[in-house]
């Protein structure tokens, strides 16, 4: 079974990483690399990313054929996703301690996703 | 031509395998490693110069050579290694077929199923990284590394090939091969044509165990209820890739060679063993099977089978699908009432599958707002995306 965890931050989590001394954000680094080493040798990890500052996003809607492109988020949103790692372990209980694990959870948001599933049984 | 080499390349590949770890004692990532390169250079050779009087002869030897070779680097070895892999006669292969302890390996207690189903395709079935990597939809490296890890957990948990365990481990190879099995029979066409490998795989496998085990009620169940199910598969699927549901399917595009051979099989196995779990899920399967329509089919024989397994391996899908089957038998009131005793079952609260048999059988007492509400909310728990939209078109009334 796959599942998403998605780091989700804001302006809030962004002002208290600004105030993060470099030995903490150093430690933060490792807490993400031991956690992508120690999934990949269980071969739980199916694919593991940061994702650059919201502000480099393209809103994309494509109407009649033609793709209109808008810049970054709109101004009124505060929360944004700042990565993810996809996983497939046995049970939810499993993606929920993985998730636990992510340093960004001790001071972030981080959420646990199933990923639908394109086999279905007979009905 | 090229094609019954490969086939019998990869028949023969779990035999070589397993003669080979049975030499070595145990060295099987050593071994594996020699026996694909053996398989490489017969597939390049035999093509052109024609397949040997003793193929499997051929490979050992040739895979033999192979690890000697491997083991030259180590200098002070080369004379031990070249005077073994003298006196390693060139033929003939032992009478007995290793392919059940190579399963059994595969299927070593210290790995979890993800590990256990990439490692039995692996060794036992020959697919390569990229095709075991395309039918379980992860990344190759994902698979390299399920795969290594698993060779180096079995080590370290002193796995041995011939366990004496074969046989009590016969239920987890089991469940592998279903596993593989359910990988593969996906509802949806079109990008995961591909996992119709895997279907077929533990088809072919399962086919061999029943061949080594011809006696074993529950393997002969599993491959019985593979081709039962597979046997519908041209039929699950709308042309716009919609997962259509069992009793309006179109029986005239179910695989009648692959029903009479499941139908016959579970037949001799439920006469002649104990009945276990995959033997009864066959038969309720060939039940189905049996319908000329859906409107024949024998729910009372079928409610009677799913009694007898809630009795031996009780579970919560085995619990809603009996409550379907009651509905069919007494009425969809009576199913309602059980259904609302099921739904406390920690083991089915909050899943989808009960939202979705409410909505059912709502549906059939004629309370179609009712029905609606369920669809949507069984929809929006699903995992799977063919069934999200089957469940959708029915939520709005299509």
């Amino acid at each position: 079974m796959k599942y998403l965890v998605l780091i989700h931050s804001n302006e809030h989590f962004l002002e208290r990483w600004a105030g993060l001394t470099d030995a903490q954000r150093a430690e933060f680094g490792r807490g993400h690399r031991a956690l992508t080493d120690e999934l990949a040798a269980s071969g739980e990890l199916v694919a593991s990313e940061g994702l650059a500052d919201p502000s480099l996003g393209r809103w994309v809607t494509a109407r009649d054929g033609a793709a209109v492109v808008a810049d970054g988020p709109f101004a009124e949103v505060k929360e944004h996703l700042a990565g993810f790692y996809l996983v497939e372990c046995e049970t939810a209980d499993r993606a929920v301690e993985i998730a636990a694990r992510v340093p960004d959870a001790v001071w972030g948001l981080v959420e646990v996703r199933p990923v639908l599933s394109p086999a279905g049984p007979d009905l | 031509m090229t094609g019954s080499v490969e086939d019998l390349l990869r028949e023969l590949a779990p035999q070589v395998l397993g003669v080979l770890v049975r030499r070595r004692g145990g060295d099987f990532a050593a071994c594996e490693d020699a026996v694909q390169e053996a398989l490489i250079a017969a597939a390049l050779a035999w093509p052109a110069d024609g397949v040997p009087d003793n193929p499997a002869g051929w490979l050992i030897t040739a895979a033999h050579r192979r690890t000697v070779d491997a083991h030259r680097a180590d200098a002070a070895r080369r004379r031990r290694e070249d005077a073994v892999a003298a006196a390693v006669p060139p033929g003939p292969v032992p009478g007995e077929d290793d392919t059940l302890a190579l399963l059994a390996l595969c299927c070593h207690p210290s790995l979890n199923p993800p590990s256990q189903v990439a490692l039995t395709l692996r060794a036992v079935g020959g697919l390569t990284t990229a095709e075991i990597a395309r039918g379980l939809l992860v990344p190759e490296a994902t698979v390299a590394q399920r795969i290594s890890r698993a060779k180096a957990r079995i080590r370290a948990a002193g796995g041995r090939f011939g366990d004496p365990d074969d046989e009590a481990r016969l239920p987890a190879v089991l469940r592998t091969l279903y596993l593989v099995f359910t990988e593969g029979h996906t509802a949806s066409s079109g990008e995961s044509l591909q996992r119709v490998e895997l279907t077929r795989e533990a088809l072919r496998l399962t086919r061999l165990l029943h061949g080594l085990r011809p006696g074993d009620g529950e393997v002969a169940g599993l491959l019985a209820l593979m081709l039962l199910t597979d046997a519908r598969r041209a039929a699950r699927t709308a042309p716009d890739g919609a997962l259509v549901p069992l009793d309006e399917q179109d029986r005239g595009l179910w695989d009648a060679a692959a029903i009479a051979e499941g139908v016959a099989l579970v037949t001799a196995a439920l006469a002649t063993a104990v009945p276990g779990p995959y033997q009864l899920q066959a038969a309720i399967a060939a039940v189905h099977a049996e319908a000329p329509r859906a409107e024949d089919t024998d729910w009372r024989q079928i409610l009677g089978l799913y009694e007898i397994l809630a009795a031996i391996a009780p579970g919560p899908m085995v619990t809603l699908n009996r409550i379907v089957a009651v509905a069919m038998v007494r009425g969809p009131l009576v199913a309602l009432e059980q259904l609302d005793a099921a739904a406390g079952d920690p083991a089915l609260a909050g899943h989808h599958r009960v939202d979705a048999v409410r909505a059912h059988l709502l549906d059939r007492t004629g309370d179609a707002d009712g029905a609606r509400e369920h669809y949507r909310r069984a929809a929006a728990r699903t995992l799977s995306a063919p069934e999200r939209r089957y469940l959708l078109d029915r939520a709005a009334g299509r």
